[in-house]
């Protein structure tokens, strides 16, 4: 096995084999996978990312076939993660978004991975935000990263998207409430898909109302476009969107927004760090299982077990 | 942090097959085993069955076939995939392969071939068994 430093600069050369190898290193969580990730951090940032969510059957995976060959049309290197969701009783999943993109498997500018949940709820893996740091590292100009299909409360995207685009079709129901709530408000771009359907104006129409309703004066508008993925028709238009929201958030607003994201990346990975810490600790010293059994036995709850256990660790940190 | 470690199987269909009932079957009883399968679709050439490999970074690889062109299109993977160096993937076959095409196919590096009305629990279990450890 080579080196994690000879890992990470194949990676930065763009060897797609390095790229495949870190990507399952994250995914296996592995003890060198935070070690590769701090190498590859200094080489992130230069990407674009994109998030594609929306209700299953939208055509999210048919949109970024779509969306590569636009992207690549205009000189563009592309990173795709696609997320599929792995069964809660057997871990398993089946993957098949890539279906779809296999027009793109042989361009060496394009590099497609597929990952399962691996029962993490919000729509994506836990190691998306890694993987999109190595592809990221990488040099893709343009990571898209497909959410298994959501519906309301799959709005992790946001922690890794600059832009997320939310698709939905008309005939899956009704499409607002497919969309509604959370999934509305992270959306950068609406995309009503299969536009070439019954009831698309209408759907259109809908959305439109009920955006104006939404009193909240927001400098970014959320354009609401229409695309037949099949065709490739508003396409164009889309990608166009993109970039358009790309450049706005270089203009400032964006400013604050990735700093706010770096705020809540900061902010879990400390909580990751202390909780593994404080935990490791206590079942070093033997009394995490005491711990356990008192509260299953009702004689102390979680809360104030673990406000105690913090406020001992914090005293004989003081010591130190 | 405990170190999650998944068998990642690739399930392909090289050449001009119209159908593919059994590899999306194997598919899923390897799915439902615990495994994470990812499927190519129909009509793959050589060269984006084994690109998918490696992008993937798959422990296993499964070839179906059905056309009789397996001895064309099997030795082209196995010849692509020595050169992109993925010299580690245990390959299987499927699907229609006449008996005496079976020991050229496994002097290629194929390890195994399964006929029709192979038990599902005999491809899990040679998975299982045969799949690379790897780091």
């Amino acid at each position: 096995m080579r080196s994690l430093e000879q890992l990470a600069q194949g990676v930065v050369n763009g060897d797609k084999r390095s790229i495949a190898r870190a990507i399952t290193l994250i995914e296996n969580n592995g003890e060198d996978a935070q070690k590769l990730v701090s190498l590859l951090y200094p080489y992130t940032g230069k990407a674009h990312i994109v998030g594609i969510t929306g209700p299953g059957g939208s055509g999210k995976s048919t949109l970024i076939e779509k969306l590569i060959s636009e992207l690549r049309r205009r000189g563009k290197t592309v990173g795709v993660l696609a997320t599929d969701p792995s069964s809660p009783f057997t871990g398993g999943a089946f993957l098949g978004d890539r279906i779809r993109m296999q027009r793109f498997a042989t361009d060496e500018e394009v590099f497609i991975r597929s990952m399962a949940t691996r029962n993490v709820p919000g729509g994506i893996a836990k190691a998306t935000k890694d993987a999109v740091n190595v592809l990221d590292a990488a040099g893709k100009d343009v990571i898209i990263v497909e959410t298994v299909g959501a519906g309301q409360a799959e709005v992790d995207i946001i922690k890794v998207a600059h832009t997320v685009v939310v698709v939905f079709a008309p005939g899956l129901g009704d499409e607002i409430q497919a969309i509604k709530a959370g999934i509305m408000e992270i959306a950068d771009i609406f995309v009503l898909n299969k536009a070439d359907l019954e009831n698309a104006n209408r759907a259109v129409t809908d959305l439109k109302a009920s955006l104006e309703l939404n009193a909240q004066e927001k400098a970014w508008k959320p354009p609401v476009l229409k695309t037949v993925a099949l065709t490739g028709e508003g396409i164009e238009q889309l990608v166009n969107e993109i970039f358009e929201h790309k450049a706005f958030l270089e203009k400032g607003e964006g400013a604050s927004k990735r700093r706010k994201w770096v705020e809540t990346e900061l902010v879990e990975a400390i909580k990751q760090k202390v909780a593994d810490l404080i935990v490791d600790d206590l079942k070093k010293r033997k009394v995490f299982n005491e711990l356990v059994e008192k509260v299953m036995n009702r004689q102390v709850d979680p809360y104030s077990a673990a406000s105690k256990i913090v406020a001992e660790t914090l005293l004989s940190a003081k010591k130190d | 942090m405990s170190s999650e470690r998944k068998i990642r199987v690739l399930i392909a269909k090289p050449g001009l097959d119209s159908h593919d009932r059994g590899a999306k079957i194997v598919a899923r009883a390897l799915r439902d085993a615990g495994m994470e399968v990812i499927y190519t679709g129909l009509r793959q050439t050589p060269e984006q069955i084994v690109e998918t490999v490696l992008q993937e970074d798959v422990d296993v690889l499964g070839l179906s076939i059905l056309s009789g062109a397996h001895m064309a299109l099997f030795p082209r993977i196995m010849e692509l995939m020595k050169k992109k160096g993925l010299n580690d993937v245990l390959v299987f076959a499927g699907g229609i392969i006449p008996e005496e095409d079976v020991p050229q196919l496994k002097k290629i590096g194929i390890k195994e071939i399964f006929g029709p009305g192979t038990p599902l629990q005999t491809i899990i279990d040679f998975v299982r068994n045969n799949a690379p450890r790897k780091a």
